[in-house]
């Protein structure tokens, strides 16, 4: 029993490291490019963190449509501006050291918030009950989408079983936003012909 | 097979049997996968040749250039390791390596055989869709990691296709999830057991032109011509791969050809029945799990025979376009995916659902009912 | 290591998150470039959401009555989707901003400056 939890916790290692590592990365890198690789690392990690907490529809979802779609969007986006003196700008020390300083000081807060709590460290569970309480969410995700909430009946609280409510409104509501922003989006990105326009972009020399 | 190893070592190296079982596992999704690469290289150079009127590789290895795949895998791997001066070292190193890696993540989630699958997923479709959209981000990296503008322009029309197609890929695939009720891939392949009648290609007639649709759409996702801008020779040299050479551009090709057969067995379980046989022969015949564990053993077999062919067959037909037809342009490439796959997968998909709910169980069911 | 032989509990991953979301906002306080800001923004995101799958974890908290369950992977659907829609607005102001002026640092994006 012990080596089976050991293997969670070490995949759980690895990917944490990794995430945080290619997270740390994007921070220190200065060249946009490689700053873009190392958040798709990072977002890659990430998923697999999810797929370790048992959400694989969400996991999925991140490889998607966030690695896969947003982060693409992203390095076009790179691809478009890397032009030359814009690859590698750098930032002055001393806004740095601003930058450090609300970064130290937002993590210490966030971590000492999430080392109080002791019922949040896992702490003397099994392996075989931990397995028990996981269940495919594919279709209990997709149900709730429509209105339909099947993980209801076994919340035992039912002060919180009453607020579990089906999420058909939000689902609405997005689709609407996406709607809205895809056309806002392609209204902004479009072709604009002007007399006087600055000097075109012109195609990105070799970079360094 | 973990367990099994567990009892040959003292208590305190259990780890090494649980290591032992999962690098044994990698290994075989790996060399099926490096099989499938070798196999098809070889195929590509015969197939065109007689498409061509010619022979092909006649030579290295008997009448048939049978050994042809080995003699380019040994000249690949001893060229020289030539990376251009403009180029981002780090990123021109690692582009190629994303590629794979993205590629052969496939195979995690696609059974073989009934049960033979590496992780069993309940998102599986999904998770296969979705991973094999990674490479494009491979394939941008490449393109300007290579330090030439031609890279560039070939990487940016990849992805823009590629990323492009992943639209109607995923719509077309979303139509047998529909009709199967479930994104498991062992459980889709399941439900298609018995004859081939019960292939949910032949569930309703908007499946069947589904899979036209999903086939072209497959196509043109995993870049073969028609739709190989990217790699367009008469165009941009060699697109985004221009400026790799030996091992490196040899592991862009095995992601190619690795995708290729991905994508066939994924429409062969979605579209085909997978692993199930046009007639049940295997329950025919009593080689079931239940009868001994042999017995499966062989009936999976089987099964696997049978999905081999039906992958290889879809990696034949893609090999037979790309030396028939012409390429498109870019510009038609995309309109054939805004102004044609995308409303036609979404009036399959509106049809399908429509079916599914007018009359569930099928086409045959819906014959037997009306006769009776 | 200690870590190794212990089970996760969702304290390791609010701890994953609080790095993720440390670095967005050091990008995004001390980077140049409109699209280094813009990743920023994406890895603060991402700390949210892990956050969020590790509350709606049953895996992790080992007795479901008190994970939120599906709300927790529920919110995290939410938040990739409406993140990629503003990720693509975002790109679509930055390259407008880059077509206009030439240049993508956001120290010259001063016209409105008092």
């Amino acid at each position: 029993m012990s080596v089976a939890i050991q293997w969670h916790s070490l995949f759980f290692l690895l990917m944490a490291l990794a995430a945080c590592g290619a997270a740390l990365a994007v921070v220190l890198s200065a060249n946009v490019v490689r700053m873009a690789f190392w958040l798709v690392v990072s977002l890659g990690a990430v998923a697999g963190l999810f797929f370790l907490a048992g959400a694989d529809l969400v996991g999925t979802l991140q490889l998607m449509v966030y690695v896969g779609g947003t982060l693409v969007l992203l390095v076009f986006g790179v691809m478009l501006t890397a032009r030359q003196p814009f690859v590698d700008m750098r930032t002055a020390p001393t806004q740095w050291l601003v930058a450090a300083l609300v970064g130290a000081s937002l993590l210490a807060v966030l971590w000492q918030a999430a080392l109080s709590v002791d019922r949040w460290a896992g702490r003397g569970q099994t392996l075989a009950d931990r397995q028990a309480q996981a269940e495919p969410t594919a279709a209990p995700l997709g149900l709730a989408l429509v209105g339909v909430r099947v993980d209801k009946p076994d919340q035992a609280d039912p002060r919180l079983r009453d607020g579990m409510a089906g999420y058909l409104l939000p689902f609405e509501v997005i689709s609407v936003h996406l709607v809205v922003v895809l056309i806002g989006a392609a209204h902004l990105a479009r072709a604009k012909r002007r007399p006087t326009s600055p000097e075109p972009p012109q195609t990105p020399r070799t970079p360094e | 097979m973990a367990e099994y190893l567990k009892t040959f070592l003292p208590e305190s190296y259990a780890w090494l049997a649980y290591t032992a079982a999962a690098a044994v596992h990698v290994a075989l999704l790996f060399v099926l996968a490096m099989m499938i690469v070798a196999v098809s290289n070889w195929a590509e150079r015969k197939i065109a040749g007689r498409l061509q009127d010619r022979l092909g590789p006649t030579r290295v290895g008997g009448r048939f250039g049978w050994l042809q795949s080995v003699a380019d895998g040994l000249k690949l791997l001893t060229k020289e390791d030539l990376v251009p001066a403009g180029a981002d070292r780090f990123l021109f190193r690692l582009a190629p390596y994303l590629c794979f890696c993205a590629s052969f993540s496939v195979y995690l989630a696609l059974p073989m055989a009934s049960g033979w699958v590496a992780q069993p997923m309940n998102v599986a479709v999904f998770f296969v869709l979705a991973v094999a959209g990674l490479e494009v981000l491979g394939v941008i990296l490449a393109g300007y990691a290579s330090g030439s503008k031609w890279s560039l322009f070939g990487g940016m029309r990849e992805a823009a296709q590629v990323v492009s197609y992943e639209v109607p890929l995923a719509l077309c695939a979303a139509i047998p999830v529909m009709v199967a009720g479930t994104m498991d891939l062992v459980e889709i392949g399941n439900r298609q057991a018995g004859g081939f009648w019960q292939w949910q290609i032949f569930h309703d007639p908007f499946t069947f032109l589904t899979f036209f649709v999903f086939l072209t759409c497959a196509v043109a996702s995993v870049n073969r011509a028609p739709f190989d801008l990217a790699e367009a020779e008469s165009e941009l040299v060699a697109g985004f791969m221009t400026e790799y050479s030996g091992f490196r551009w040899s592991v862009f090709f095995m992601a190619e050809y690795a995708s290729m057969f991905a994508v066939s067995v994924l429409g062969a379980i979605l579209f085909f029945g997978g692993w199930n046989g046009p007639l049940p022969v295997a329950s025919l015949l009593g080689l079931t799990c239940e009868n001994h564990p042999l017995a499966g053993y062989l009936g999976g077999l089987l099964g696997l025979c049978n999905l081999l062919v039906k992958g290889y067959l879809g990696i034949i037909f893609m090999m037979w376009l790309r030396w028939t037809l012409p390429r498109l342009r870019i510009d038609q490439v995309m309109t054939v995916c805004l102004k044609y796959c995308i409303p036609l997968a979404a009036a399959m998909l509106l049809g399908a659902m429509l079916w599914c709910y007018a009359l569930p169980g099928g086409l045959w069911a819906a014959v037997e009912n009306f006769g009776g | 290591m200690n870590l190794l032989t212990q089970p996760v509990g969702p304290m390791h991953y609010l701890l994953v998150g609080a790095v993720l979301f440390v670095c967005g906002v050091i990008c995004m306080t001390a980077k140049r470039n409109a699209l280094g800001v813009l990743m920023g923004i994406e890895l603060v995101l991402n700390g949210a959401t892990l956050n969020f799958v590790a509350f709606g974890s049953r895996f992790l908290r080992g007795d479901s009555a008190s994970s939120l369950g599906l709300d927790g992977q529920l919110m995290a659907l939410f938040v990739i989707v409406l993140a990629a829609a503003e990720a693509a607005v975002a790109l679509a102001i930055a390259l407008n901003f880059y077509h206009t002026h030439a240049t993508i640092d956001v120290d010259d994006a001063s016209e409105l400056k008092g």
